[in-house]
């Protein structure tokens, strides 16, 4: 694994029971950068997404080959705790969901589990907000309930309340597919923000989106991982046709 | 490999329509290089006037084009091989309209050398003019059939129509140097050859996009020497 590399898959395979969601899948994912995963429903990006967290160990049935390595490690050894990989690799979804708390609350719930000082709560509560790009718009109602937002403040409010976990990485799942084309484009600009902190995946069925704000594409389909390269790549000049049939819109 | 089709029918008729559409506009400045040239072989003023005239319709035809397909960028977001395709053909249209400026060039010079006694038989220039439309078609077949030894035929062609230029040049520079009276004539007749040099330019200049739409690599500012075999 290269220095680049932040995480790494080695031939993986994923099972729901008998059925393989993902076939040999090996890549690396890069630091400070934005990759996407695009392709079809079913393809198995949103699978891979969360077996980058361990998300998939919720669900019955489900069983994990090959090997995830982070920080030298593979997430899924035995001594691993889940736990502690959700803490360094967030996770924001589809749909906003913040908890029915204040708005401090929902930034400081986490950092207060896992954390047993408490002084620097406010702090980091501002500075979470901040990198989401949505303290000037909360700071004077923080004892306010986060639930008489708007989707896309919730939206941003969740980044802040997985930036507060201080992550390497931040697992997004097709994060503005809920939003207004303004609130959207306020994510998008953020996600350019963060990535120079913060390694950033993403799952989008929105090609220009992927197009507009990833570094780095990868193009799944039928649980294989079809085309992996730079974006400007991808959307130019693919080297797979089942790639450019699927980003140009052609029947599949 | 035959492309599939989109799953929108509506995106595709409109990427099927640009094709036609330049396909016409290359018929058309074909059509116009022709005439321009029987224009001053023939001495047929009539058709010089026609020729100068036509170029509306291609600055017409070059302009809803164009617009058509600013519409597909701003509407459609095309990627990959339609991105490519669109680049080509805002491209192509512009280098055609560029052609149908020359050939309407032609016309004009035309029109003032038959005012005048014929200088010389013309054998070289309708070699010429020949070999340029032969030049245009072949790279809008090329661009039509994503045909790269097509492509690499017309950007090969283009040395020859260089050195025939040359040849044309230093033929009318002795006319010049024998007798002072052929000076106006000679330079009108170069410019002729050149107007025909410059559209050899644009063919390869569509034969360049051609092989960037197909390939995805700039290929624009190369030379191309010849083989040791002329081109068919």
């Amino acid at each position: 694994m290269d220095s680049n590399t932040i995480i790494q898959l080695s031939h993986v395979n994923f099972y729901y029971d008998q059925s393989r969601a993902l076939t040999d899948i090996s890549m690396g994912f890069m630091k400070n950068k934005v990759t996407a995963l695009i392709g079809p429903s079913g393809c198995g990006k949103s699978t891979l997404l969360r077996l980058l967290n361990r998300m998939n160990d919720l669900i019955d049935g489900t069983r994990v080959e090959g090997e995830i390595l982070f920080e030298d490690k593979n997430i899924y050894a035995q001594d691993v705790d889940p736990v502690e990989i959700r803490r360094k690799i967030g996770m924001v979804f589809q749909k906003p969901n913040p908890f029915p708390k204040t708005i401090y609350n929902n930034i400081a719930y986490g950092p207060k589990l896992t954390s047993t000082n408490h002084n620097d709560l406010d702090m980091l509560v501002e500075q979470s907000l901040k990198q989401a790009v949505l303290w000037d718009e909360v700071k004077d109602i923080l004892n306010k309930s986060a639930m008489n937002l708007s989707g896309g403040q919730q939206q941003r409010l969740c980044i802040a309340r997985a930036l507060a976990m201080r992550p390497d990485i931040l697992l997004m799942d097709e994060p503005t597919s809920a939003l207004d084309p303004i609130s959207t484009a306020k994510i998008e600009e953020l996600i350019e923000e963060l990535k120079k902190e913060y390694t950033i995946i993403i799952v989008t069925h929105n090609m220009q989106q992927a197009a507009r704000i990833s570094d780095e594409t990868a193009f799944f389909y039928i649980g294989n991982l079809v085309e992996y390269n730079k974006t400007e790549k991808i959307f130019t000049k693919p080297d797979m046709k089942h790639t450019e049939d699927y980003i140009t819109g052609r029947f599949g | 490999m035959e492309e599939k089709r989109h799953t929108s029918s509506h995106y595709e008729k409109e990427l099927q329509e640009i094709k036609n559409g330049l396909i016409y506009l290359g018929a058309l400045t074909e059509k116009a290089i022709h005439a321009a040239m029987k224009s001053l072989s023939e001495r047929n003023s009539d058709v010089a006037h026609e020729v100068i005239q036509a170029d509306d319709e291609i600055d017409g035809l070059d302009t809803e084009l164009e617009e058509k397909c600013i519409q597909i960028l701003a509407l459609r977001q095309p990627t990959a091989i339609d991105l490519r395709f669109i680049t080509t053909a805002i491209k192509i249209t512009g280098h055609l309209e560029r052609i149908g400026d020359m050939a309407a060039n032609i016309a004009e010079k035309a029109l003032l050398l038959i005012e005048e006694p014929q200088l010389k038989p013309y054998i070289d220039l309708p070699r010429m003019t020949d070999l340029v439309a032969g030049m245009i078609r072949d790279s809008l077949d090329s661009f039509i059939r994503k045909d790269l030894h097509m492509a690499q035929k017309v950007q090969q062609t283009e040395q020859v129509i260089d050195d025939l230029n040359e040849q044309i040049f230093r033929e009318l520079l002795t006319f010049m140097m024998e007798d002072s009276k052929s000076i106006h004539r000679s330079l009108m007749i170069m410019q002729v050859s050149k107007n025909l040099e410059r559209i050899a330019d644009h063919a390869k200049g569509i034969a360049d996009m051609v092989t960037y739409m197909v390939t995805g690599e700039c290929v624009r500012h190369q030379t191309y020497p010849l083989d040791e075999k002329e081109p068919a």
